[in-house]
């Protein structure tokens, strides 16, 4: 039930894109269309699980043991880095199909707050190896939410008639916002 | 670019995250109050600063093929040092950005500066182009958290700048204030730019 009211919580309450702000460059810049937002949420919960695994197993076998924890910012990003770099190789090998659907995105993940942010907040939150597995998913699969339901609102705004100076970014933002308060709405559902 | 003018682009021509529309997360996400957007610029003003410098000074080194992984090494450690400065002399302040210091890593606008400008300029002009980018960054976080706290707490600077009773407009501070801000901000400013007859594309 702890685990159910977690997901719940990472998916709508605390939402990593409209609550926690994480990922708001391909937020804005992947949304334009509902197939590549599609891709992106997706390839986002698949190298989101993966780092966090790693970078959970990094900072509790490695840098506790040491006692090097303030490192963890370095770690994390070259765990990523290095991460998204092995998946792009290994699908280009062995899953051909996967990477024509993702591999325009995996080198903009490594730049993508959202991972890097999930990884760090898995820390801070102290989860255990089960419940952290749950939160990272449960958070990418907000993220990916969010972003597919704007990327729907973006197209429809394409026909809206916007004035000119807000056209582009700042109507993508003032959108974003109504969102948010949408998502708001969710909030003390769960603590 | 001459050095006047790289000194100056980072402040209208070039500002993130307006004009370069990166590094809009800690721009939305530190700016509930004009001291913490301010804290959040500098820190990624000094991390640009020598970012930029170190990569100039290395550019003719790094290899093509795996520079972005060389520019990230430089800024994590940099954030590294930022991050321990803080703890150390800013502990309030730090516990207040929280995950945004280390997610400084990630901020697009540093990577961006590195790619675009540091990895084919001198080492003066690459850091008189972090120094003015940095600052305006500063600049436009210190502008967001301003009207922010102003709007949604009546304080600026934790100054009461309104009498009793004001009511403050507690979604100024939350997520969508922070969005909401930044869209008209930035739709203020395209409009001010087609004034001036600036030719500026926005996609």
């Amino acid at each position: 039930m702890d685990l159910v009211l977690l997901a719940v919580g990472a998916i709508f309450v605390n939402n990593i894109l409209l609550a926690q702000y994480l990922g708001n460059c391909p937020f804005c810049g992947v949304s334009k269309q509902l197939s590549t937002a599609a891709g992106m949420g997706v390839a986002v919960i698949f190298v989101t699980t993966l780092a966090s695994i790693f970078t959970w197993l990094v900072y509790h076998h490695l840098l506790v043991p040491l006692d090097i924890t303030y490192l963890k910012t370095l770690a994390f990003i070259l765990v990523i880095a290095a991460l998204v770099q092995l998946v792009e190789i290994f699908l280009k090998r062995h899953s051909r199909v996967l990477y024509d659907a993702l591999g325009i995105y995996l080198p903009l993940i490594t730049t993508n707050c959202a991972v890097m942010g999930i990884a760090l907040l898995n820390i801070k939150h102290e989860l255990g190896f089960g419940s952290m597995l749950v939160f990272a998913i449960a958070s990418a699969a907000g993220f990916a939410l969010a972003i597919i339901l704007f990327a729907g609102l973006r197209e429809r705004l394409l026909l809206a008639p916007v004035p000119v100076a807000m056209r582009g970014t700042a109507i993508a933002l003032v959108t974003a916002g109504v969102m948010s308060l949408a998502f708001l709405g969710f909030a003390g559902m769960v603590q | 670019m001459t050095l006047k003018q790289t000194l100056l682009h980072g402040f209208w021509r070039d500002l993130p995250p307006f004009r370069l529309v990166l590094g809009l997360c800690p721009a939305l996400a530190v700016t509930a109050a004009a001291n913490n957007g301010l804290g959040m610029g500098l820190a990624v003003t000094f991390v640009l600063v020598f970012s930029n410098l170190i990569i100039s000074l290395l550019r003719k080194v790094i290899p093509e093929d795996v520079r972005i992984a060389s520019y990230i090494v430089v800024i994590a450690t940099l954030v590294v040092i930022v991050e321990l400065a803080m703890k150390a002399f800013f502990f309030p302040l730090s516990q207040q950005l929280g995950i945004y210091i280390p997610l400084i890593v990630v901020n697009c606008v540093i990577l961006g500066r590195a790619e675009a400008f540091a990895s084919r300029n001198t080492p003066v002009l690459s850091m008189a182009d972090g120094l003015s980018v940095g600052l305006g960054f500063t600049m436009s976080l210190t502008l967001v958290g301003s009207i922010r706290e102003l709007l949604g707490a009546g304080t600026w600077f934790g100054l009461t700048v309104f009498g009793e009773s004001f009511e403050p407009f507690e979604f100024m501070v939350q997520a969508p204030g922070a969005f909401l801000c930044l869209g008209v901000l930035l739709g203020l400013m395209n409009a001010w730019s087609r004034k001036r007859g600036e030719i500026f594309v926005q996609t």
